[in-house]
């Protein structure tokens, strides 16, 4: 039962990522028929690889005849941020999970369903992962499709305008964070910093897009971790300390 | 564009979105104590959306003083905390709305 249980509480949770993804997954639906990918291979794509930058970035690429290697290469720097995520996951999770399961778990992993897994920190299990998972997954494929099949019925403006929902996303998911940690609020307004002075600044924008992505977000986080180092340590870890020293 | 290059295209991407995924999460399982890492991992992943949004979200339209609006938009609803389908919605409604202004 509680594994039932988990799962509805995933999926529930998983609602508003859904219908948010059914808007971005339909602006790279517009931008994969606006670039004549055929059909079989748009879907290919939202269906293996569940993450928006780096989709975006992959077609983009294609469409200027891109070797291999700059694609392969592109899409694991924007990727790179994964790791990190899968790593602070791996760090979270308390018990027990087989790594054929973890391995499943991964296919699913983006920045938002992340950030609710981590929001349930070490409580997390793989029930509650997949069920919040399930429908981001849905809404990212639908999305997909009749992006692509709508592709001619809107008018340039709409698609144009479309392009800010991604972003959109990431503001919704840093911000509210922001106001309640000191860190995380150092961390992101020296990334967005960076990130624009690599951008708006003579020879420093010459670097790529995903290595000065990078470089900005390892700096930010490198002085907030220095500055604000986490003190407060979690509810089962100073259970587990009372219960060793005999209070409870 | 030929379905081989597609083809072989798609496997690549693939491959370089699901190896930063699982490497980590299937084969890191020993702890880190230290306060500095357990934060850095902590922060990360909002330095990192931040990374991705600035400055790149004004240029996402097509029309940088829509786009500016509508980034102001969100900002403000997502310091009020409104749910992320909303935040992007209306601020889609906003970037396509000052589209006609500016």
């Amino acid at each position: 039962m509680k594994t039932g249980n988990d799962f509805l509480a995933g999926l529930r949770k998983g609602i508003p990522v859904a219908i948010a993804y059914l808007a971005v997954s339909f602006t790279f639906g517009l931008a994969a028929k606006r670039g004549n990918f055929p059909f079989w291979f748009t879907s290919l794509i939202s269906a293996t690889n569940l993450t928006s930058a780096g989709q975006f970035t992959g077609i983009e690429l294609l469409r200027f005849g891109a070797s291999y290697l700059e694609l392969a290469l592109a899409v694991f720097i924007i990727n790179l941020r994964y790791a990190l995520m899968s790593f602070s996951l791996s760090q979270q999770v308390r018990i027990r999970i087989l790594p054929m399961k973890r391995f499943a778990m991964s296919l699913f992993l983006t920045d938002e369903v992340f950030a609710l897994a981590s929001e349930k920190g070490e409580s997390i299990t793989p029930a509650y992962y997949f069920g919040l998972a399930t429908l981001p997954y849905v809404g990212w494929q639908i999305g997909t499709i009749a992006g692509y099949l709508s592709g001619s019925l809107f008018p340039a403006r709409v698609i144009a305008a479309a392009g800010i929902a991604i972003y959109c996303m990431y503001i919704a998911i840093f911000l509210p964070p922001l106001k309640k940690n000191a860190g995380i609020a150092l961390a992101v307004l020296s990334a967005a910093a960076f990130s624009c002075a690599f951008y708006y600044i003579p020879y420093l924008n010459k670097i790529p897009m995903g290595f000065r992505v990078i470089i900005s977000a390892l700096a930010a986080t490198l002085i907030a971790a220095a500055l604000f180092p986490k003190k407060e340590e979690s509810k089962t870890e100073s259970e587990e300390r009372e219960r060793k020293e005999g209070k409870v | 564009m030929k379905p081989s290059y597609l083809l072989l295209s798609a496997l690549l991407m693939f491959a370089a979105t699901l190896a930063p995924r699982f490497i980590p999460f299937v084969f890191i399982r020993k702890k880190i104590a230290s306060p500095f890492w357990k934060s850095f991992l902590y922060y990360l992943p909002y330095a990192v959306l931040a990374a991705l949004t600035f400055p790149y979200v004004f240029y996402s339209t097509g029309n940088f003083f829509a786009a500016l609006t509508a980034t102001a938009a969100a900002l403000i609803m997502s310091f009020f905390e409104l749910n992320m389908a909303s935040v992007a919605a209306l601020s889609f409604l906003v970037a396509f709305g000052l589209g006609f202004l500016f």
